[in-house]
């Protein structure tokens, strides 16, 4: 029976490398996807996992499960995260003018859109992309917690109480900001909706 | 209602509140209509691909960990140094010992002079105040005669 993760985390305090090791493997593909989903940068989500991962490691002496491992550790890459955002801000801005038009690679690699490809679908390829560079766009605009919210939400699996921890609010302020978010949503993505409806 | 109809699409609400919802929904197609919308939502974003850490994640932060100060506890510093252990122990011992040691009279007349003495003869002087009940005390009556003390032999020391 494998070991919950606040077992693993005891074990890792009572001085077991080897736990460690498991909750890495367990949640760097979480982790690094939340952050980069945050930031749209994948090297930055790294360097930001692996500041997540020392952190733990770090505390691993005073840690005492009062809370699930999980709403701790995405407490404190939101943390992380959020911090990055609000520090890159001006910096994203003054890219997003200059930067040449780019799609996301099904394995994460940002590229620019090489039209000449000769791939038999383009066409369809390239609607896809669009498509979803739309849902990324919608996603980028939100207010950074709202941001964190949906992703965490939509993409961890995390019930309101677990959110409302890791974001430091009440359970009804989360509901709030993600009834917000989700409107927003809905409107930006409208477009994509209705085209969906229609095929 | 608002924060509930997310409740109601993640399937989240107690059955009275999902009844109650289903209702509402019946009865109103704005937020029939809104439900749907959010549920299109949603399956956008599940299309969404998810992304995979780079081959060298794993060495770089195993690199990182292995350069982490190895961080040693009180009990773990006493445990590599036996002397240190056996020196506060002993250091211990002989604290408690001075403080709770007691202290005789001879010791607080010669620590704090004649004053303070005084001071403490005063205080059980209450116990002779009734010198006529004392004198006559039978008892008392039966012991020997009390001999005056030979202030010459103290002199002669």
């Amino acid at each position: 029976m494998a070991r919950t993760d606040v077992q693993l985390m005891l074990d890792v305090k009572a001085g077991d490398e080897q736990s460690f090791a498991l909750l890495l493997h367990r949640y760097r593909t979480p982790l690094v996807n939340f952050l980069y989903r945050m930031v749209r940068n994948r090297e930055q989500a790294e360097d930001l996992a692996q500041e997540v991962f020392i952190r733990v490691y770090r505390a691993r002496a005073d840690y005492v499960p009062s809370a699930k491992f999980t709403t701790w550790l995405f407490r404190i890459a939101t943390n992380l995260a959020l911090n990055s955002v609000r520090d890159t801000r001006h910096q994203r801005m003054e890219v997003s003018l200059d930067a040449p038009v780019t799609v996301d690679a099904e394995d994460g690699d940002e590229r620019p859109i090489d039209v000449a490809e000769k791939n038999p679908n383009i066409e369809e390829h390239l609607v896809q992309e669009a498509q979803r560079d739309m849902i990324r766009h919608a996603i980028d605009k939100l207010p950074e917690k709202q941001r964190a919210a949906v992703l965490l939400h939509k993409y961890h699996d995390l019930d309101y109480g677990e959110i409302s921890q890791i974001l430091e609010c009440s359970e009804s302020a989360l509901k709030s900001l993600l009834f917000r978010a989700y409107e927003t949503l809905r409107v930006e993505l409208a477009p994509l909706v209705a085209l969906r409806g229609k095929s | 209602m608002e924060t509930r109809l997310l409740g109601y699409i993640d399937g989240r609400l107690k059955d009275g509140e999902q009844r109650e919802m289903e209702k509402h929904l019946a009865a109103c197609p704005t937020c029939a209509v809104r439900v749907n919308e959010f549920r299109s939502v949603g399956s956008l974003l599940d299309e969404l691909p998810m992304i995979e850490p780079s081959s060298a994640f794993d060495v770089r932060l195993q690199a990182r960990i292995a350069a982490e100060p190895v961080k040693q506890s009180w009990w773990s510093w006493f445990g590599a140094a036996p002397r240190v252990l056996v020196a506060a122990s002993m250091l211990l011992v002989a604290t408690v010992w001075v403080g709770h040691r007691p202290l005789d009279r001879v010791d607080i007349a010669n620590a704090n002079g004649g004053e303070e003495t005084q001071a403490m003869q005063d205080q059980d002087l209450p116990v002779l105040e009734n010198y006529d009940v004392l004198a006559s005390f039978e008892p008392l009556t039966e012991l020997p005669q009390a001999v005056p003390a030979d202030d010459s032999t103290d002199q002669e020391m």
